[in-house]
């Protein structure tokens, strides 16, 4: 098998986790977590240098992602399980009392992996940029990486870090933009439109990648290309189309899935579209 | 003891000059300012230690954000700018990155109060210590004058989580030793008393040793303790003070909703039900004007703690 039919394999059961995760407390946001399940399996499973066994909340010397939309934690925490961060079983705790596994992440519950919250919108790209910061002051030469909804971008704090990292040649940053065209209130042209998002970050001084993000070979030459353009006195973004709700039928083409759980019979209907691949929790 | 000023020096320098003592002390403490270097007295440091200095711009809640990803890799983020600019601008930011997260960001915002003048009401921060305070995780801390305000910045260096560190604009009577330790949540007294217990924090404290002494003049022993610390509150230093006097008086630059009165006022309501007169700012903004003539308008002067001291005796 090559890696990318696994890879895939992973990103199977990692749907079929969140679909379990947001039905059991009939809460969370399927959605993007749906639509993000590529994106967050190669990270963790290709891209990232990290060290899952032993986590710690510095990183030194490996590479660290921020979840800046911190409402696609159903399908964080399903991959960090899967990396190995924690044990895949606690994923049935999502969002219920007594959990790790909060609403949105935050390092309050000493949930390895996490190292900041998240869920009050903009924030995760100055995080990023204060940890690539530190990154180059200590001399480490790891890479910070960040996932951002593009609703989220409507979020003025976005743009003060966007004019920040190119200011200052954070170069070893690669930010991530969920586009997919939805929020919670509609289509994003409809709420308030980004316009032409790439000219606006090439405008502001970064390198922009474009992918597909429900293609995984796609997804890992991006990341691959990405990579080759840190180091040099730019930051970089990856502007990532997907599909909301991608895997189930019925979640696909509407913003209503955003953060709405499925009933017992729509569950059943989204169980028969997932298949277990590596097991479930 | 008695205390005596020195002469007058205003908080802030004494913040700067805590924070270039760190900046030779400690490879870890790095800096931040969004466009106020000079203003809050941060020039040496950026001078000598330009790799650890982050120029923001003005855009503070991404100075915060910054701030919070600086910790994660070991770093002592000291972020400074004005008060109003440092809380209420950055609340959700200080709430969800510092607070929530429990980072190692110490806020540094200068030209809190009615002090800043001129300005007017958009600068004079007078809601900040309730914002701070309300925080699960933060230290809040206001100190009096120049010395006590560069303990301060080297004591918050050594206390792992989020500070939040008060101070302003106006030269005022330095008066506390330089060599005095800083002790978070370990309220001072300046001067011991049995008739009326006066709690102050920041500018206020120095007002009140000087009603002390009007209040002497009159016969009455008043004791005189600094709360530089409004979170953790040494509830065991009022206690202990309002056991022997039976009233109190708290004194502050600060809204008097959500500010050092309103926390001693829980904790004698919890624990020693006494009469409290609280000077503070009641419920309006500021407006411009000098220091001086501002503290006098807005009941924040040494005969508002003289009456509110007479006030609070009179109801025991």
């Amino acid at each position: 098998m090559t890696d990318i039919e696994n890879l895939k394999k992973i990103a199977a059961q990692v749907r079929r986790d969140v679909i379990r995760m947001v039905h059991k407390p009939a809460s969370g946001h399927p959605g993007g977590s749906l639509g993000c399940a590529d994106f967050f399996t190669a990270l963790y499973f290709d891209v990232l240098n990290i060290n899952p066994q032993k986590f710690s909340m510095d990183g030194a010397g490996e590479d660290l992602f921020f979840l800046s939309n911190g409402h696609l934690s159903a399908v964080w925490y399903s991959v960090l399980a899967r990396r190995g961060y924690f044990d895949v079983k606690e994923l049935s705790t999502f969002r219920l009392i007594d959990s790790r596994l909060q609403g949105h992440p935050t390092p309050a519950e000493h949930l390895p992996g996490i190292r900041i919250a998240s869920g009050s919108l903009g924030q995760g790209l100055s995080v990023a940029c204060g940890a690539a910061l530190a990154k180059k002051l200590n001399g480490d030469k790891s890479l910070i990486y960040t996932l951002h909804g593009d609703g989220e971008l409507q979020e003025g704090q976005i743009w003060e870090a966007v004019l920040f990292a190119a200011a200052k040649k954070i170069d070893n940053l690669i930010a991530t933009v969920d586009y997919n065209g939805k929020q919670i209130d509609g289509p994003v042209d409809s709420v308030v439109t980004l316009g032409d998002l790439k000219l606006k970050w090439l405008s502001f001084g970064w390198d922009v990648v474009e992918t597909d993000g429900n293609d995984m070979a796609q997804l890992l030459k991006a990341f691959v290309e990405a990579k080759n353009l840190t180091g040099k006195g730019k930051p970089v973004v990856i502007l990532m189309k997907t599909e909301m709700g991608m895997g189930v039928d019925f979640m696909m083409g509407t913003h209503k899935w955003h953060g709405k759980a499925p009933s017992n019979e729509e569950f059943e209907k989204a169980m028969a579209q997932l298949p277990e691949t590596i097991g479930d929790f | 003891m008695k205390y005596t000023s020195t002469g007058n020096k205003d908080t802030r320098s004494g913040f700067g000059a805590g924070l270039y003592e760190l900046g030779k002390s400690n490879s870890d403490v790095v800096a931040l300012c969004a466009d106020l270097i000079g203003s809050l007295k941060m020039d040496d440091f950026v001078k000598d230690f330009p790799e650890r200095f982050v120029q923001t711009g003005i855009a503070e809640a991404n100075m915060i954000g910054m701030a919070a990803g600086l910790t994660i890799g070991g770093k002592i983020p000291f972020a400074g700018t004005f008060a109003a600019f440092a809380t209420g601008r950055v609340y959700d930011q200080i709430r969800q990155s510092v607070a929530y997260s429990n980072k190692n960001v110490k806020i540094c915002a200068s030209h809190a109060g009615l002090t800043l003048g001129e300005d007017g009401a958009t600068h004079q921060m007078m809601e900040d210590l309730g914002l701070m305070k309300m925080l699960p995780n933060m230290v809040v801390i206001n100190p009096c004058d120049y010395n006590q305000t560069k303990a301060a910045t080297l004591a918050i260096a050594k206390h792992i989580g989020p500070v939040y560190l008060r101070f302003g604009r106006p030269a005022v009577p330095n008066f506390t030793p330089a060599d005095q330790e800083f002790v978070i949540g370990k309220a001072i007294t300046l001067q011991e008393g049995s008739q009326v217990s006066i709690f102050a924090t920041g500018h206020l404290v120095w007002k009140a040793l000087e009603a002390a002494d009007i209040l002497a003049e009159k016969g009455i022993s008043a004791e005189v303790i600094n709360i530089h610390t409004i979170k953790p509150l040494d509830e065991e230093a009022i206690i202990r003070s309002v056991s022997k006097t039976r009233c109190a008086v708290s004194a502050e630059e600060h809204m008097m909703n959500g500010g050092l009165g309103d926390s001693i006022a829980q904790v004698l309501a919890r624990k020693l039900p006494t009469p409290l007169e609280m000077v503070a700012v009641n419920d309006m903004f500021g407006e411009s004007g000098t220091p001086t003539d501002l503290m006098v308008k807005y009941g924040l002067d040494t005969p508002n703690i003289v009456d509110a001291a007479l006030k609070a005796i009179a109801r025991k």
